[in-house]
């Protein structure tokens, strides 16, 4: 068993607003709103780097506790290896503990929740870490209307540990589900030196069927109901997707946090920024169900129920 | 009703238009689908027609008109 001790989050404090990418992308800002529920998303300065952002999310997620692994997502990091892992750990003070790289894309943030679940009862207190510098492969030339106004820039950090004393924390990790999908690789890629390739009809059609599936496997293997849900914390992709996912569901869309129209999709850190500022406000009750869920390029997908206790 | 007309009025229902579209015209070019109209389209003729209709083939071209929808429902039936 595992407990989520805390999340954390950093963003960059440049605002891009729909206005200033629509005069690039010879669009209305307002289509830009429609089509994806964003108004504006913070870009990272030239200093702010994956790794840089991701040391300030880890900090925010934790205190004085002794870490005995970090698992770092990003898609987006400056080099092709080594990942940002080892950077992030160094910085941190932690050299000598194991950082591991995770290239998982938008599902990333939730495929290292889940695996931190799995290896904190043997390894310690686990640092989730996800960071991305989006700006820098959806703003690459030639620039595309549907793909560039939808990212932006961030980073976001879990801290999961061993929840078999009383002082682990408050929120109990359940159970998680966990899919990949190779077949539809091609639709949704960065592949080196372009840009962002997206078809966004199938990522769309993907996900709407994908996400639901994963909420409903693992309510229904915990003989738990969808409507039982204090919240429902997901990749922040679309608030159009975000609203299916909801209808699908049968819950009302309130239940989905949604940070979206302030930050855009953040890929792999969006989750758990999103976590990150419903855990600061309103947070956890006693009782709550907290549902976590993500789909991204793979396409990988999957969800990750918890309890407060 | 025939599977054509079954077909174009779950188009017409979930683009809430009344026009008809040709057999060929690309259902998206043509302004009757978007992203997420698809997955609706998907879901009802899983509905109208009985058929679960998997993952793996749940390419978007498959769907692109009135003609592919009505190949690919007819080949799963």
């Amino acid at each position: 068993m595992a407990a989520i001790k805390g999340f954390g989050a950093y963003m960059p404090s440049r605002i891009v607003t729909n206005a200033e990418l629509a005069a690039r992308l010879d669009c209305e800002p307002g289509w830009i709103l429609d089509v994806s529920g964003i108004e504006e998303r913070r870009y990272a300065s030239p200093e702010e780097t994956v790794t840089t952002m991701g040391v300030a999310a880890a900090r925010a997620a934790m205190n004085t506790e002794e870490i005995g692994m970090i698992l770092v997502s990003s898609g987006s990091g400056e080099r092709r290896f080594p990942g940002p892992g080892a950077s992030i750990a160094h910085a941190l003070g932690l050299d000598g503990v194991p950082a591991i790289d995770l290239p998982v894309a938008s599902a990333g943030g939730l495929f290292g929740m889940a695996l931190a679940a799995s290896l904190a009862p043997i390894h310690g207190n686990i640092l989730v870490i996800a960071s991305e510098k989006m700006s820098t492969v959806a703003m690459r030339e030639p620039l595309e209307r549907g793909v560039a106004p939808l990212f932006g820039d961030g980073a976001g950090a879990c801290l999961i540990g061993p929840g078999i004393d009383p002082g682990a924390g408050p929120v109990i990790i359940i159970d998680s589900v966990l899919h990949s999908d190779g077949a539809f690789a091609e639709d949704l890629r960065l592949d080196f030196d372009a840009p962002l390739s997206m078809n966004g009809r199938s990522v769309i059609l993907q996900a709407s069927r994908k996400i639901p599936a994963a909420i409903g496997e693992l309510l229904e293997r915990n003989a738990k109901s969808a409507s039982a849900v204090k919240v429902f914390l997901m990749h922040q992709a679309n608030q159009n997707l975000m609203d299916r996912v909801a209808k699908a569901l049968a819950v009302d869309p309130s239940r989905f946090y949604s940070n979206i129209r302030r930050y855009g999709n953040t890929s792999s850190a969006s989750m758990l920024i999103a976590a990150a500022e419903w855990w600061h406000d309103p947070g956890p009750n006693t009782g709550d169900l907290i549902c976590f869920a993500a789909f991204g390029a793979g396409f990988h997908w999957g969800a990750l129920l918890a309890q407060c206790l | 009703m025939d599977n054509r007309e079954r077909i174009l009025a779950i188009v017409r229902k979930v683009s809430d238009q009344t026009a008809v579209p040709g057999p060929d015209e690309s259902l998206f070019d043509a302004g009757f689908l978007d992203s997420f109209a698809l997955p609706d389209m998907v879901s009802e003729l899983e509905r109208e027609f009985g058929i679960k209709i998997p993952d793996s083939d749940l390419n978007p071209r498959k769907f692109e008109s009135i003609a592919r929808i009505q190949s690919y429902i007819e080949s799963r039936m």
